[in-house]
């Protein structure tokens, strides 16, 4: 019998993994201290070096870079990609993964956020790449600044009410106001913010149970979305969907599924209709884009395959955000992953794809804001694979017993929050206070949505029968001939259908 | 056989007369445009809720018009024309792609090859590739695709290759086409038609030969129409997919070539109603899509022994057409149902639930039903004749229920 695979490697030969990598980490630590460094480190290359995590050994030098190939219906040519743009505007240059791609990597030239001096970058941890100082103490340029003032308020209140919200809705589920199964994001906030702060009223999103976030960020008022977590009929949902069904057609939230893998063929579907409306019906404008946000166990899922195959093969609007946050419920990522870098399954349908520190909302937001243009542009789709952590368990209901302490630990030290939070008044774009209003400002609004949920009634019986079909004939003609939703008692919700 | 017999028991059809009522109302879903000789009278009932009958009232009226003039001649001056079931189909979804461009088709093969029966042929040329999608081989996926076309302003037409491979999109039809929009409160609607060939046909072997309308019935929001002629085939297609609410069309393989000769000028078919095939006073027959045919032919032989028959066509497998129905049982107090569903959980065994429930005091004895065998089809020739009901068996439940004549 095949002996199973250790999990989990002993603490020694943890420590022992950055030490092939040790040389280069010097060698970058000496371009530190000399070179004046960049304001801020975007690192599109994921840290391999946690100790926390228990990635396995094999994985390579921590600077491959996914090679986007464009698809042409000869194979797939040499092209200005998502990453190889990202990449340029770093100068960095990537040493590795041929052995992973087949292709080398991008030679960036100078670039305007990087200092004189080596463009070598190597992997640096996303914590530190955010919260980096210039050690020199002077103050950054304001042109390689990542956001201005006020998109980073905007994305700061966003994290912020997502974060909050979710707190409140721990607390309410454990005051018996809410009920069933409570999926909670917090410490996910930096990818929901990252990618639906860029996009539009008319762009589309689905998401998975794990919505409430995906939600607030689209634009559904938070007093709804606490309306439909109690039940009321206020709710976005009028209390029919509940925490895992969050829909809103005035914000192009297409829900909410409780199956994992169900939404990504919606957004899809969305994405066709985009494209279809300028194909056939030959509308102008900008082509609504969809995003699909779902996690690593979903992406072993048949849906998801057959969604990369069908959008990269039509070019659909659409992009594919994996949050990976390493469990599945109880499952970790690696035991069900023969392969568990996931972006790197886009290539292998010829798609753009990117793997990018979903604990930091300004990468995230760097590479969503290529994404979604080039969705725009009508170059199809993307696949990004945000790693990221969720700081509560699966849902309120679960002990969460598997993830080990050190795990956690490392990543609640890379909360998006307290990154932001410091990025912008390291950089001086925020003030203390402003940050502090922004946070009371939040607490009323989510006090708020408790006390509108908690006012609002509940549903009545007429509303039992209303949605089943959108047109209620679909009941069908009762035996004395009339049909059923012209019976009185079809509004009362009395009516035998 | 059941194609031969089929063909020699097809009604003729006198074409669609209209009083004038008649055609004013055609353009309502509502309004079966039944031939003369498929009359549905209905009682007009004297209740306070008159006001929305009158669609119905003037229905009946229009019809009992049109069987006077069906008597009076017996070949239509207003023209028809003559075609197979599936041009039929073919008429009907391309007359509403014209009609409205949102319409469009999504499965496999539906584009370059026509559809695996067909029905699309000539559709890519017509309205281009992206109306007549092509897809992979990723039922769950394409069909969840259609829905969320769906949900942002489309009317998409999915068509399975045949309707067993929609058992992969089970995911898709009973979660998000039939509960979704319940589940958003009423926001988003899902218009999607979802058809193909379903049904036993000649030893196509077990997995090609199922009946997936037992398997979806219990979907909330999912509303089921059987065809069974090419008129109602085109008028179902139709009214489908004007319809917003989800629907499943479900054609029978043998069918395809069906020939009738059916109006030139527009119509649909109401997808709550049934039709009445013949009617008769001494049992009732309900029956729906391919069994149809075996009815009407075990109809010959008991007429021959005596027998009046009155035979149902249910058409809407869900909602059942619990007024038709209830009619005819009132006059008849037999009841026979005869379908081509596994015994088990099948459509059948929903009907007559559904009758003992509302016509308890009207039936004179239990309520047959007649179904396939809980077997999966086997391939050989005998055996799968042994799976579904024959005529044979019709006739012979039928003197069962009625006793010796």
């Amino acid at each position: 019998m095949q002996k199973p695979p250790p999990t989990h490697p002993p603490l020694p030969s943890r420590l022992l993994r950055p030490l092939p990598f040790l040389p280069f980490l010097l060698l970058r630590l000496g371009r530190l201290i000399l070179a004046r460094p960049p304001p801020v480190l975007l690192n599109v290359v994921s840290s391999c070096c946690c100790v926390a995590c228990s990635s396995p050994p094999w994985l390579p030098s921590p600077l491959f870079v996914s090679r986007c190939r464009s698809l042409t219906l000869d194979g797939p040519f040499l092209a200005p990609t998502l990453v190889a743009r990202v990449v340029r505007k770093l100068s960095f240059r990537c040493q590795s993964s041929k052995l992973l791609l087949g292709a080398g990597c991008v030679a960036g030239k100078k670039a305007p956020l990087s200092s004189g001096g080596g463009n070598v970058r190597g992997a640096v941890s996303a914590s530190k790449a955010v919260t980096e100082k210039p050690n020199s103490g002077s103050k950054s340029d304001k042109a390689d600044l990542l956001v201005t003032k006020d998109e980073g308020l905007e994305l700061y209140e966003d994290m912020v009410l997502g974060r909050s919200f979710e707190d409140m809705c721990a607390q309410m589920y454990y005051r018996g106001k809410m009920f069933g199964f409570v999926h909670l994001y917090n410490g996910q906030e930096a990818v929901s913010t990252g990618f639906i702060k860029l996009l539009k009223q008319t762009d589309f999103v689905t998401s998975t149970y794990r919505d409430h976030v995906h939600a607030l960020s689209k634009g559904v008022p938070a007093r709804q979305v606490m309306a439909e977590l109690f039940g009321k009929s206020t709710g976005c949902c009028r209390g029919q969907g509940g925490s895992m069904h969050m829909f809103s057609a005035e914000h192009g939230l297409l829900g909410g599924f409780a199956f994992i893998g169900e939404g990504i063929p919606v957004a899809v579907g969305a994405a066709f209709t985009s494209k279809y409306k300028r194909e056939v019906l030959k509308e102008e404008g900008d082509m609504p884009v969809s995003i699909a946000f779902f996690g690593d166990g979903t992406a072993n899922n048949g849906q998801f395959f057959e969604c990369l195959n069908m959008a990269q093969l039509w070019k659909l609007p659409v992009i594919f955000v994996v949050e990976n946050n390493l469990w599945a419920i109880g499952m970790s990522h690696y035991r069900s992953t023969s392969d568990p870098e996931i972006w790197k399954k886009g290539p292998a349908f010829g798609m753009a794809s990117a793997h990018v520190d979903g604990m930091d909302v300004l990468k995230v937001r760097e590479v969503a804001k290529e994404a979604v243009e080039r969705a725009r542009r009508g170059d199809g789709p993307t696949l990004i694979e945000c790693e990221t952590y969720r700081f509560r368990g699966h849902s309120l209901a679960d002990p969460d017993e598997l993830r080990a302490p050190a795990e956690k630990a490392h990543y609640a030290a890379r909360d998006p929050i307290v990154a932001l939070k410091k990025y912008l008044l390291d950089n001086e774009i925020a003030t203390e206070a402003e940050l502090k209003s922004i946070e009371k400002k939040i607490d009323e609004v989510v006090e708020d949505a408790v006390e509108f949920a908690d006012a609002s009634p509940l549903p009545g019986r007429s509303q039992l029968l209303e949605n089943v079909f959108a047109d209620p004939k679909g009941f069908g003609i009762g035996p004395d001939g009339r049909y059923r939703c012209e019976d009185p008692g079809f509004t009362a919700g009395t009516a035998q259908v | 056989m059941a194609m031969a017999a089929a063909s020699s028991t097809l009604p003729a059809y006198h074409g669609l007369r209209g009083s004038p009522s008649a055609n004013a109302k055609s353009k309502l879903s509502c309004v079966s445009a039944n031939p003369p000789s498929r009359v549905v009278v209905r009682a007009l009932a004297s209740k306070p809720w008159a006001a929305s009958k009158t669609l119905r009232q003037v229905a009946a009226h229009a019809t009992a018009v049109a069987s006077k003039e069906a008597v009076s001649s017996s070949s239509s001056s207003q023209g028809g024309h003559e075609l197979l079931m599936f041009e039929a189909l073919r008429e009907g979804l391309g007359e509403e792609m014209e009609r409205d461009p949102n319409v469009c088709v999504i499965g496999e093969d539906v584009g370059d090859y026509g559809g695996s029966y067909k029905v699309t042929k000539g559709f890519s040329e017509k309205f281009g590739s992206w109306r007549v999608l092509d897809t992979p081989i990723a039922e769950n996926s394409f069909t969840g695709m259609a829905i969320g076309a769906a949900m942002t302003g489309l009317r998409p037409v999915v068509e399975g290759m045949n309707m067993g491979f929609l058992l992969l999109a089970y995911n898709q039809i009973a979660n998000n086409c039939g509960m979704l929009h319940y589940t958003s409160g009423g926001q988003f609607t899902i218009p999607v038609v979802i058809r193909g060939p379903g049904g036993v046909g000649r030893q196509l072997g077990a997995e090609h030969s199922q009946r997936l309308e037992s398997y979806f019935q219990s979907v909330p929001g999912l509303q089921m129409v059987a065809c069974s002629t090419p008129y109602n085939a085109k008028g179902l297609m139709k009214a489908a997919i004007r319809c917003e609410n989800p629907v499943i069309l479900y054609e029978h393989v043998l069918l395809y070539n069906l020939k009738e000769k059916i109006p030139d000028e527009e119509y649909t078919c109401c997808l709550e109603e049934a039709e009445m095939v013949r009617p008769g006073t001494d049992i009732t027959i309900l029956t729906y899509s391919r069994m149809r045919y075996h009815v009407t032919q075990a109809a010959k032989t008991l007429v021959d022994r005596g027998y009046d028959p009155e035979i149902i066509d249910i058409r809407s497998l869900k909602p059942f057409d619990m007024y038709t129905i209830g009619e005819s049982v009132k006059k008849t107090h037999r009841v026979l149902i005869v379908e081509e569903c596994m015994r088990t959980g099948g459509i059948g065994a929903s009907l007559r639930s559904a009758i003992m429930e509302s016509f308890w005091d009207e039936l004179d004895g239990p309520i047959g039903c007649l179904s396939s065998q809980d077997v999966p089809t086997p391939y050989s020739g005998p055996l799968e004749e042994l799976t579904v009901v024959q005529p044979h068996q019709i006739v012979t439940a039928v003197e069962n229920l009625c006793g010796k004549k």
